[in-house]
């Protein structure tokens, strides 16, 4: 076969693009509604991490557990008021929205109950070194401490960048400590390089992921997808 | 030829030692700087990348023979891309535990030198069967290396390994863990100390 002339090469790279895009469409359009269920399950598992359940429980039990304790998945405004209405257990809501919504004012909010006790997850939204990074805060009733915290990555660095969220000890750090500092409308909660936190606002970052760890900082304080715009409604006692 | 000739075990363990991929090869240098700071994604990783080699090389000896001359490369990288990207899919829908591990993995194996070597290097000329031995002979080779230094790191960098704390908490935190292991500088220069020990003692007829 003459494999060198010009118009074998042309069709030749034609038909393996074809092929190849038809292939990945295929298993893409396949495989999309099982790919959705895992992403909503991980998506309510993520949540109840930041709410310090079990990280082991089995997808039944962390269905079973939303259900439980998430009274509602608001969707509130950044004045603080409730936009739209979520339900028990909900997914319909504020479980729906993501990074674009959150930057666009749109601002989900779960509110919990865990023992007996009121608690409200925040879902945070940034950027690390090589991509978005994610989190979900869970705050105490006082609306001014953790209660818990989780965090979710694309693609950082296995074994660095990627600690924020497989480290568990470096993400219990975050319980106990306050959002704000004397300035009720500035949250301060940030993190720090490793071995330097002091205070109730500072955390330590991750040895060898310093710019994972600022990503995680500037994500907190973020005007757009962080803490800052829940600021009114933190307020409100 | 028979399934495991005396030559087709050459082309499989020779990366194991005398041919390795890391160590005399210099390929795949990168990624096995970024993911040894600990056992398991050293080990992960080693294990991906033994069964993407085996099977690009596969699809690529098959059609080893249409492939025009010149733009071979884009042809290898489109197969290895579509492969990659095909696996993380499937494992998405079914496993997905595992791809939420392996995502950070996808865009590195990919790219991965040790991928396009054996490509080039090999199944453009070889069949499909020596091809599969030389894919997994090479990862596994790879996946060695991987294993001895995200071994050394995480030891003496955090005292523990695969995440259970071998070195009691209160040593470690007395001087054990050493920040420098954790740093990929430390990688690079105990690569360099296992390609050295590997050409004093095994590498003769190198002179």
């Amino acid at each position: 076969m003459k494999t060198n002339s010009n118009s074998y090469t042309i069709i030749y790279s034609t038909i393996l693009v074809v092929i190849v895009a038809f292939l990945l469409a295929f298993v893409f359009q396949a495989l999309k509604p099982a790919q959705d269920a895992n992403v909503a399950l991980d998506q309510q598992k993520q949540i109840l991490f930041a709410l310090n359940q079990d990280r082991k429980m089995s997808d039944s039990e962390a269905k079973a557990k939303y259900k439980q304790l998430i009274v509602a998945d608001d969707i509130i405004d950044a004045d603080g008021h409730v936009v739209t209405k979520g339900s028990q257990g909900g997914t319909e809501a504020g479980f729906k929205l993501n990074s674009k919504d959150a930057k666009e004012g749109r601002l989900a909010l779960y509110r919990c109950n865990v023992d007996g006790k009121v608690k409200y997850v925040i879902p945070v939204y940034g950027n690390g070194l090589w991509g978005p990074i994610s989190g979900y805060i869970a705050i105490n009733d006082d609306k001014a401490t953790v209660f818990g915290a989780y965090f979710n990555h694309e693609s950082e660095t296995a074994g660095l960048g990627a600690e924020i969220k497989d480290n568990q000890q470096w993400q219990a750090q975050f319980k106990g400590k306050h959002l704000f500092a004397s300035d009720p409308q500035k949250i301060a909660l940030s993190v720090v390089k490793h071995g330097t936190a002091q205070g109730d606002n500072q955390v330590d970052g991750v040895t060898g992921a310093t710019l994972t760890s600022n990503g995680v900082s500037e994500m907190l304080k973020a005007d757009k997808g962080g803490l800052q715009p829940y600021v009114k409604f933190l307020n409100q006692k | 030829m028979s399934l495991f000739s005396k030559q087709n075990k050459k082309v499989f363990t020779e990366p194991l030692n005398i041919n390795n991929p890391i160590m005399v090869q210099v390929l795949g240098i990168c990624s096995s700087l970024a993911v040894t700071s600990q056992l398991k994604p050293a080990i992960v990783m080693g294990l991906a990348v033994t069964i993407i080699t085996a099977f690009s090389n596969v699809i690529i000896s098959l059609i080893r023979n249409t492939i025009p001359n010149r733009i071979r490369i884009i042809v290898q990288l489109v197969v290895v891309a579509a492969l990659v990207t095909i696996v993380s899919q499937i494992l998405k829908a079914v496993a997905y535990d595992v791809s939420v591990q392996l995502s950070v993995y996808v865009g590195l194996i990919i790219t991965n030198c040790i991928l396009m070597g054996r490509l080039e290097a090999f199944a453009m000329t070889n069949k499909p069967w020596p091809s599969f031995l030389d894919g997994i002979g090479n990862g596994l080779g790879y996946a060695m290396i991987l294993v001895i230094v995200g071994a050394f790191r995480e030891f003496f960098g955090r005292g523990s390994l695969l995440g259970f704390q071998i070195i009691p908490k209160s040593v470690c935190d007395a001087g054990w863990n050493n920040g420098m292991m954790t740093m990929p500088a430390m990688a690079l220069i105990l690569l360099g100390c296992v390609i050295w020990i590997h050409r004093a003692y095994f590498v003769k007829d190198d002179k």
